[in-house]
């Protein structure tokens, strides 16, 4: 069972007060978009074994979502940041670089 | 036989006995007895029927590991199946029934399988119950069936309370035996918060039992010692009757605690869940001594020895008058030497070794016992009960050169480490060839959030089988695991232990090394599961080459012991079969918990009307105490219907229907979802979450709103109201209001977070009352107060004011499709509000209704409703319902998907009203069925039942469905399934059935 550091309210959270949202940095596609952007957006995910961005909700707590950066092979998480961003904040991706030299996941390297 | 010995057991006290109750049989043990001890006590050496040969079945150890001692306990309310009598602590009145037998244990029928056996390999079921097909139904199945199962499942609800503990911990310490108590010793000195928990009521675990000492004084005495240390340390904390039971992700650790399963008098909490977030995990949890493999090796009396002398030390209790004792290593020299001291007949140890000239082997002939090595058992004698053995050479094929008679039979074939609280949550081993034994890679431990190890092995559970080098790992372990959790007081230095050098053990997998099919095929692997080292040969030879295939097709190690003594044996022969390495063909996963915990341990507290928090109107207690029929809407329980006198549910309904469409009726509609969405962009937004125009909405105005996913399906609906120029109410579904506010927050936190818009759920902050039927008005203008004329208040429209005294928001909306008036009122003020209406309506003949009646009349009305009519594959336009789809809006959560090809298509089930020829009642969910079949061969389908209902407005049923194309097919006969009889014929009509142009809503 995994522990969080909520960014909002500063609480190291159980699993069990949080709600798992999938994956984080999607770029919405509307009206007007393509067939395949429109696919892209509601149906692929990078679904790695590795460096993985999820969004997660503090249900049993603040209310508020939030970011993390955890590899879903050992769960090792490299941080957590608030979800009011379109890119992960520079010391977390250093610190995966640093653990993990060569990752990547969707544009993020 | 089995008795009870002269000698008192360090853990028994013989001056007290205690009776207890065997297959109905009155019994006596002593205190401190476990259910084990007590029967072997009683010469009660049968204690089970193993699951597939049914072949009878004796204590085979002393601890968890025990296989075949699961026993039935307690009765009605108390019952518990399964218990291992090994570690079942024996109480004045307990009561306990042998299990998997029929009809006796003695004497089992189903022992002819024992004779069948050649018909009933590995993979018996795969193979044999393939045909013929029809047999698997009628014949097979309910066989398996009756004869699976060891246990029987609790007739009655469990009477006992069960709790959770949540708690913190720097270091928590795995295992009371000596490396645990050195562990704890060390972190708690070193100033973390250690906890440790021993699963069985005694610390010390082996030690004292093998006669080690340490700091020069015994086991015994350094274990009290320290225990009494440790006690008076503030942050210790000491659990006994704690299993650790599992080890899960970023240090999460369940402890199952037992807390009055040793009492006659079980007063207060019966089992106690430790969730546990520990920083550092030190398993110190020990070994499990493994059987050898030789024929008949499952016979009551064959035993391993550290257990039989475990049962002569701690209990007093002697296993056999003359125990034979075979073995690969000096370990069980400990064995014949407590056998042989104790006045017992050990007429001969047979060693598989060529050589044994340690310290052991040398004190056991000093005692005068006879060694044999290089031998082995070709077979044990006896049918029930061990007779005698039959000697052989440990390297030929069996043939007997000796027979030795004898009562029992102490077997040792090394000892494995017990690695599953390390390997729980990914921690691997390596395979020590010295010492034949997987043990902890300490280079590959588990890790926790910070990439770092969080579990550290110590002690023998570390590889460590020896006191001196355990105790100091055990020391060094709880030290390291306090350093690394940010403690680094000197703890000191750690205790220095003492026992008796030991020569090498040499792997013997089988015994003879060459036996015959016929010796192989006797020769048990699994007690519980019956599974020899012939079935695993032949999964190998079928080719089952993974272990966890061999392990699925022979059920090796799938039983409730889990494999404890029967893994790595297993996988020894597999790997000898496939010509492969040990460690090539590794191990199976490790799975918590290590034995079973109950499960009302994990439900904890969460039971009866803890389970789940019910929800409850302020008009509740009224509807309770007039007859309300209560059905669970969401965590809601909302009233189907309120029964008058003797009336059926069905006879209610309709009444409250027709009462409400002829005079007035009442609906408690508080739980509806209530979401204000304000501020300078709440227009905007509310744009994006509906798929109709809300920014547009005139203030004083209602409007009926659609919400899509971004699928384009329909989930939840609702009447908005403009409240003032940056508010609206949002009305959700009862069910939704909670999902829907979260929806709004996800959109407003991760997409549109510079949107200035604030959402608030305020569901319970009001009381709603929906006044509905033709008398409505005149009610409301009876009490008093606000303007709730046609002109003033039309239609679709809200307004605040006072009426009968009461502050309200009345909303002129209506899903019966009658005059119609929603009042909010503070919710503290909703009893009083709804007594009051009743009071003054008593003239118009004012009756609540229930959600059924609710149902119906919007049904009647051709309204959809969320849950029925949607699935979560549902468009908007599938129920017609385009008109709220706004074309004038750019952009709004669905609208993209509804361009898909297959969205836009014309080609789709829709909407529409279902009327039986007969007037009869469609079955709800029934499929239209259309012509021809289906790849799978079924029938093909062209619509189903959405919502069906006997009308008491039109006396007859009426429905709703989604049918293929269905409004370009209104008059069109369709025939609907109707499982057990002939299928039902239904005419495609409007789904408006009751006042279609409205008229009566809009008055």
């Amino acid at each position: 069972m995994l522990t969080l550091h909520c960014p909002n309210c500063g609480r190291d959270v159980d699993e069990t007060d949080l709600h798992g949202g999938g994956e984080a940095h999607l770029k919405r596609f509307g009206p007007g978009s393509s067939d395949k952007e429109f696919e892209d957006y509601l149906f692929m995910r990078e679904n790695p074994k590795g460096v993985h961005f999820e969004r997660w909700h503090h249900s049993f707590g603040c209310g508020k979502w939030f970011l993390a950066a955890r590899c879903t092979n050992t769960l090792e998480v490299f941080g957590t940041y608030p979800a009011q961003t379109l890119e992960p904040p520079k010391e977390i991706m250093d610190k995966i670089s640093g653990a993990r030299p060569g990752w990547s996941w969707g544009a993020f390297k | 036989m089995s008795t009870r010995l002269a000698r008192e057991g360090r853990f028994t006290n013989k001056s007290k006995a205690v009776s207890f109750t065997f297959n109905g049989k009155n019994l006596r043990g002593v205190e401190g007895d476990t259910l084990a001890s007590a029967l072997l006590a009683n010469d009660q050496m049968i204690v089970g029927r193993s699951f597939k040969y049914h072949r009878p079945r004796g204590v085979i150890a002393s601890g968890a590991e025990e296989p075949n001692g699961l026993v039935n306990l307690g009765k009605g309310a108390s019952f518990e199946p399964n218990a291992r009598v090994t570690t079942t602590e024996l109480f004045d009145g307990l009561s306990a029934t042998s299990q998997n037998h029929f009809p006796s244990l003695e004497f089992d029928v189903g022992a002819i399988n024992t004779h069948l056996s050649r018909f009933l390999p590995a993979g018996f079921y795969y193979k044999m119950f393939m045909f013929p097909r029809p047999f698997w139904k009628h014949v097979y199945e309910p066989f398996i069936r009756k004869s699976a199962g060891l246990g029987k499942a609790p007739k009655e609800r469990d009477e006992h309370t069960y709790e959770h503990f949540n708690i913190h911990a720097d270091v928590l310490v795995i295992g009371g035996g000596i490396a645990g108590l050195a562990a704890a010793l060390a972190a708690g000195r070193s100033g973390a918060r250690t906890v440790l928990m021993e699963q069985t009521a005694h610390w010390g675990g082996r030690a004292p039992v093998d006669g080690a000492t340490v700091d020069d004084i015994s086991a015994d005495e350094w274990v009290k010692a320290t225990v009494k240390t440790l006690e008076e340390m503030p942050n210790v904390t000491l659990r006994t009757r704690c299993m650790g039971a599992g080890v899960y992700d970023h240090g999460y650790v369940l402890g199952y605690e037992r807390l009055t399963d040793h009492l006659t008098q079980k007063d207060g909490t019966k089992h106690r869940l430790w969730r546990v977030r520990a920083k550092q995990v030190v398993t110190a949890t020990g070994a499990i001594e493994r059987p050898l493999s030789f024929a008949a090796n499952d016979l009551p009396g064959v035993v391993l020895a550290s257990a039989a002398r475990d049962y002569v030390v701690n209990f007093g209790v002697s296993l056999g008058d003359r125990t034979v004792v075979v073995t690969n290593n000096d370990d069980a020299y400990r064995t014949a030497i407590t056998l042989k001291e104790a006045g017992l007949d050990v007429p001969v140890i047979v060693d598989a070794r060529a050589h044994a000239d340690g310290d052991l082997p040398a004190q056991a002939r000093a005692l005068g016992i006879r060694v044999e090595t290089g031998k082995g058992i070709a077979k044990v004698k006896g049918s029930k009960r061990v007779t005698g053995v039959a000697i052989c050479a440990q390297a030929g094929e069996g043939a007997v050169l000796e027979e030795i008679s004898c009562d029992c039979v102490a077997m040792s074939g090394g000892w494995s480490p017990i690695v599953h609280l390390w390997s729980h949550c990914g921690g691997k081993l390596s395979w020590d060839p010295d010492q034949a034994m997987f043990r902890p890679d300490l280079d590959r431990p588990p890790t926790g959030a910070d990439g770092q190890p969080y579990v550290m092995a110590a002690g023998v559970a570390n590889g460590h089988l020896f006191t001196a080098e355990g105790i100091a790992d055990g020391f060094m372990a709880g030290r390291a695991a306090a350093k690394a959790a940010g403690h680094d007081k000197k703890p000191g230095q750690p205790p220095a232990g003492e026992d008796t050098p030991e020569n090498p053990l040499e792997p013997v997998w089988l015994m003879p090394q060459g036996a015959s099919y016929a010796l192989r095929s006797k020769a048990w692997l699994d007690f519980q599961n019956d599974v020899k080292v012939s079935d695993v040969q032949l999964a190998a030879q079928e080719g089952f080459e993974s272990v966890e295939h061999a392990k699925r097709y022979t059920t090796l190690g799938m039983a409730t012991d889990q494999g404890k003594i029967s893994n790595i044996n297993g996988l020894a022969i597999l790997a000898d079969q496939l010509g492969a390495e040990i460690p090539d063909v590794g191990t199976t996963t490790f799975r918590p918990p290590y034995t079973p915990i109950s499960m009302a341990s994990i439900a904890g507290p969460a039971q009866r009307e803890l389970f789940q928090p019910v929800r409850k109107t302020p008009m509740s207690d009224w509807h309770t105490a007039n007859g309300a029929f209560y059905e669970p809407v969401g965590q809601w329980r909302r009233p189907y219907a309120y029964l008058r006198g003797s009336e059926t549910v069905h006879e209610a309904v309709n009444r409250e229907v027709v009462n409400a469409r002829t005079n007035i009726g009442l609906l408690d509609a508080s739980t509806l979802g209530k979401l204000i969405v304000s501020g300078p962009d709440a227009g905007k937004f509310l744009d994006m979450m509906y798929t109709n125009m809300m920014s547009t909405l005139p203030v004083g105005k209602c409007r009926y709103g659609l919400m899509c996913t971004e699928n384009g399906f329909l989930s939840d609906d609702g009447v908005v109201a403009r409240i003032d120029e940056d508010s609206w109410l949002c009305h959700t579904t009862t069910g939704g209001a909670e999902r829907i506010h979260g929806w709004m927050e996800d959109w407003l936190q991760c997409e549109w977070w510079d949107w200035k818009v604030y959402v608030a759920n305020v569901t319970e902050q009001y009381a709603q009352v929906a006044v509905v039927g033709p008398h409505a008005r005149k009610l409301l203008e009876k009490m008093g107060g606000m303007d709730v004329s046609k002109e003033t208040l039309p239609f679709m429209q809200w307004a605040n004011g006072t009426i009968g005294g009461f502050d309200t928001r009345v909303y002129r909306i209506s899903f019966s499709g009658e005059l119609s008036y929603e009042i909010a009122v503070p919710a503290s003020q909703g009893r009083a509000f709804w007594d009051a209406l009743l009071d003054a309506g008593e003239e118009f003949g004012i009756m609540p209704y229930g959600t059924e009646a609710l149902h119906i009349m919007r049904a009647e009305k051709g309204f959809i409703m969320i849950g029925d009519e949607t699935d979560g594959t549902i468009i908007p336009q599938d129920l017609n319902l385009q008109w709220a789809l706004s074309k004038k809006k750019e952009d709004y959560l669905g609208k993209r998907a509804h361009s898909r090809s297959h969205m836009a298509s014309a080609d789709r089930w829709k909407l529409v009203g279902l009327e039986t020829l007969d007037g009869s009642v469609l079955p709800d969910g029934a499929y239209a069925i259309a012509d021809g079949v289906n790849a799978n061969g079924q029938g093909n389908t062209q619509g189903r039942v959405t919502s069906t209902y006997h009308s008491p407005t039109l006396k007859k049923g009426i429905a709703m469905g989604i049918v293929h194309k269905g409004p370009d097919r209104m008059g069109e006969v369709l025939s609907f399934t109707n499982i057990g009889g002939e299928p039902i014929k239904a005419r495609i009509v409007d789904p408006v059935f009751y006042d279609k142009e409205g008229e009566k809503q809009n008055v």
